[in-house]
């Protein structure tokens, strides 16, 4: 299958996973970008070393992809996918920062594979919450969210036409791509078969848009899309929201490990 | 329904690079009136199509619905009186859902949202496409497609429909079911396609056009049995009477 | 290269996210308040095209490797800078959400990057003047390669000075912008001939769908620009002043210099002041300026019992939130 075939499939498969009634999908999709907001400023606002304090903030995206019954498999597959740059980015840490911290008594490690350690955690926490609210909401409650949060109109309707002709232009693509193929194409086509297969394929972008625009105007189009769904925000959101960001204040103040830990040991310290 | 007569009057069009597509076309459509406008490709009907919903303005000529003459200062009227149809439902159907694709028409025209709701629903029934109703268009079949982009131009009470190729792309048990639906519609129809057997089925009448220009105009029954006509407009006789 | 959350620090994130939505609005106004509404389905209908084009490889003529189109500046030559970054936005953001590529943090950050830098910067100031209206085709093709050769520079300088003021990855600015500009300058050659070559086979194939040049730049559009220069040059620039920290830092620290004292300035000092004043127990959260202020005698207060607890602390925390995880499955 090609890159765009299994992009396609992907986006599919997203909105698949949306369409699904769940815990998730239920909410409003304020509350959750809302929250989701406050999860990510918690998270990034750590200093580069912290990996414990970190662990509390796991809570967020495992209850969202427990609430939202997001397959696990698709979450690694997808975490695997995008891995590669933030542990591009992370490798040199190691290498460049070797001063010494003493994470326990009498061990000590390098303050570079701390800090690596760290990114990672903070790339899997919140790209798995990411990943999390749109399976459990979907492109459509998404942009539905994003404007009643003041984001201008005609960025969201971008969106949602981005969304609906992906999948059509993105077809047209992979059959184009199908059909080289099938004629005895292989490998990557030069720039001179490239320009003029994209560029077919941009042709009738244009055109596709020229017909989609008249009928737009043939249904009284007049350059504003009207929204037609009303969001409801219920007892429910208002829970999800200010419980969420009560724990999220709670863990950045609290280093929440060393308090269960002690409790757990009987340590003072 | 209140219904008027549709006219075309020596429409003309040429594309920007010259090439003529309509050629002083006239004709008069009655109310209520089923009529196929057939041709090969190339003869002008989509371009006929358009101009009579007013998406496209003729070089000379005009298309008249009752009193009042096609222009961008009638939109509003012919918006409201012309249901198009178009060839590719994947042009009409950009909403995230099929009901909000079916009310995007009547909230257009100012209907508040719970009426548009109701009258999107009422639309898909008339289909029988109601159980479509929360789904993204583009996970439909090519014949769910089709019925829902018929939905979202009867939501918003035109008398007039004009249709662009409605059964290209069908598999033939869809087909069959929208020549069902279209047969028991009171709009006045304006059907331009390729598929004479579907004319025979839903069109009382029927113009053939070439080159721009309608050069036969009667019953089906008779054009299409004029067999020198039809070779010369590139179509051939009806399946059914191909033994 | 799209930015990551992981690497950004809050204050450089949340200041491009500043840049950016400012810039999407007034985008938007601007596409809003143009006369035809033709442009909605067309926006539209161009960022689903360069979505499918990203994924259309082609091979880099004499090298063996291949290459995909970018889009920023394609878009800005068909569509004009406004609706282009729209357009463009619209697909890092289905990208940063389905895709995972940079994360919601970084999407300021890649809007930027991605977005602005080549609409409007690389495009009017590079394909603009070098390809004005009624330009042969080698020309086009040549103002398309420069212009998008500098966009992807500026862009991947961009990466480079966030994540440097960041500071969460080690990387010292120096070799990284060395490690960055060659890969990118690959990498834009290959973006500069996929947009030739597609400018250019549409103005063959349809020339009416190229947009008339523009006319040339009003008294007004042209204090507009130098508006949005100076605050693209302020933005760089505050993110350039921490720079020097950066490195000076990550030598010190690489050369195990105790004695230096670490930047109580800048954007990482007073980060982890914020952190010290926050933080109930800052000295778990270890700033890393003290650690290294302080050498060998990293984390305070370190004693058995403490890290120990904090030892059982860290995985108990682990299996309650797998706990916490079935629980919330099995409910529903």
């Amino acid at each position: 299958m090609s890159r765009l075939e299994s992009a396609l499939a992907d986006l599919r498969l997203a909105d698949t996973l949306a369409a699904r009634d769940t815990g998730l999908s239920r909410l409003d999709p304020r509350a959750k970008i809302v929250t989701t907001l406050a999860f990510l400023a918690a998270v990034v606002s750590y200093e580069r070393h912290t990996v414990v304090a970190l662990l509390p903030f796991l809570l967020y995206p495992v209850a969202l992809v427990s609430m939202g019954e997001v397959p696990w498999r698709w979450l690694a597959r997808k975490l695997a996918l995008a891995a590669p740059f933030a542990v591009l980015m992370g490798i040199a840490n190691p290498v460049l920062d070797r001063a010494p911290l003493e994470v326990a008594h009498g061990v000590t490690m390098a303050g570079g594979w701390i800090s690596f350690g760290s990114i990672l955690l903070r790339f899997a926490l919140t790209v798995t919450a990411a990943l999390a609210v749109v399976a459990g909401t979907g492109m459509h409650a998404l942009c539905a969210g994003l404007a009643a949060l003041g984001t201008p109109r005609v960025f969201t309707a971008q969106l949602l036409f981005l969304w609906r002709y992906a999948f059509v232009l993105g077809g047209e693509g992979a059959r184009m791509a199908t059909a080289r193929e099938a004629r005895g194409g292989r490998g990557s086509p030069t720039l001179a078969v490239y320009g003029s297969l994209a560029g077919h394929l941009l042709l009738r972008a244009f055109e596709r848009a020229e017909r989609i625009h008249r009928a737009m105007l043939a249904r009284g189009f007049d350059g504003e899309i009207r929204p037609s769904r009303a969001l409801r925000w219920s007892s429910r959101d208002t829970v999800f929201v200010v419980g969420w960001v009560a724990f999220f204040v709670a863990a950045r103040a609290v280093y929440l490990p060393l308090l269960l830990g002690r409790l757990l040991t009987g340590l003072g310290g | 329904m209140n219904q008027q007569v549709v006219e075309a009057i020596g429409l003309s069009y040429a594309y920007p690079d010259g090439t003529t597509a309509l050629d002083g076309a006239s004709f008069r459509v009655a109310p209520g009136e089923s009529v196929a406008i057939v041709g090969g490709n190339g003869a002008g009907k989509s371009t006929l199509l358009l101009m009579m919903a007013g998406l496209l303005e003729a070089n000379a000529g005009e298309v008249r619905i009752g009193d009042v003459s096609v222009t961008p200062g009638s939109r509003d009227f012919v918006r409201r009186t012309i249901g198009f149809v178009f060839q590719d439902a994947d042009d009409q159907l950009f909403m995230p859902t099929v009901k909000e694709d079916v009310a995007f028409g009547p909230l257009n025209f100012g209907v508040p949202a719970e009426e548009a709701a109701s009258l999107a629903a009422t639309a898909l029934d008339v289909v029988g496409a109601s159980h479509l109703a929360e789904r993204p268009p583009y996970h439909l079949s090519g014949g769910e497609k089709r019925a829902v982009a018929l939905a979202g131009v009867i939501a918003m009470g035109p008398s007039v429909l004009l249709l662009d190729e409605p059964t290209a792309g069908l598999d033939p048990a869809a087909r069959r079911r929208l020549i069902k639906l279209l047969q028991a519609f009171e709009h006045t129809r304006i059907v331009a396609t390729h598929d004479l057997d579907f004319v025979l089925d839903v069109c009382a009448r029927v113009l053939v056009m070439e080159g721009g220009r309608i050069v036969a105009d009667g019953a089906p029954d008779a054009v299409f049995r004029d067999e020198p006509l039809l070779a010369r407009c590139h179509l051939e006789a009806p399946l059914r009477w191909q033994g | 290269m799209h930015m990551a959350d992981a690497l950004l620090s809050p204050a450089v994130g949340g200041a491009m996210w500043v840049a950016s939505a400012a810039t999407l609005a007034v985008c938007a106004r601007k596409v809003s308040a143009r006369s035809e509404d033709r442009i909605v389905p067309l926006m539209g209908v161009l960022g689903a095209f360069v979505f499918a084009a990203q994924m259309i490889n082609f091979a880099i003529p004499g090298t063996g490797s291949s290459g995909h189109l970018g889009g920023g500046l394609l878009l800005a030559i068909l569509l004009g800078p406004s609706a282009a970054f729209l357009a463009i936005a619209s697909v890092l953001t289905v990208q940063a959400l389905f895709f995972a590529d940079g994360g919601l943090l970084a999407l300021g950050a890649n809007l930027f990057n991605i977005g602005v830098l080549p609409c409007f910067v690389a495009y009017p100031l590079l394909y603009r003047p070098l390809a004005p209206a009624g330009s042969s085709r080698a020309r086009v093709g040549i103002a398309a390669s420069v212009a998008a050769v500098g966009g992807l520079l500026l862009g991947a300088t961009g990466v480079v000075l966030q994540t440097v003021a960041s500071g969460i990855s080690s990387l010292p600015a120096g070799p990284f912008l060395a490690l960055m500009l060659p890969i990118h300058l690959a990498i834009g050659l290959a973006e500069g001939l996929a947009t030739a070559a597609l400018v250019l086979f549409l103005a063959k194939a349809r020339p009416d769908l190229l947009p008339a040049a523009p006319a040339p730049l009003r008294r007004r559009s042209l204090a507009g620009f130098a508006v949005a220069a100076a605050l693209v040059a302020g933005v760089l620039s505050w993110f350039a002043s921490p720079q020097p920290d950066g490195l000076e830092w990550s030598i010190a620290r690489a050369a195990g210099m105790a004695e230096l004292k670490a930047p109580e300035g800048g954007m990482h000092g007073s980060m982890a002041r914020l952190q010290s004043t926050t933080a109930l127990l800052p000295d778990y959260d270890l700033p890393a300026s003290r650690a290294a202020a302080q050498g060998e005698a990293a984390w305070p207060e370190v004693n058995a019992g403490k890290s120990f607890a904090g030892l059982v602390g860290a995985l108990a925390t682990l299996g309650l939130v797998v706990a916490a995880g079935f629980a919330l499955r099995r409910r529903r």
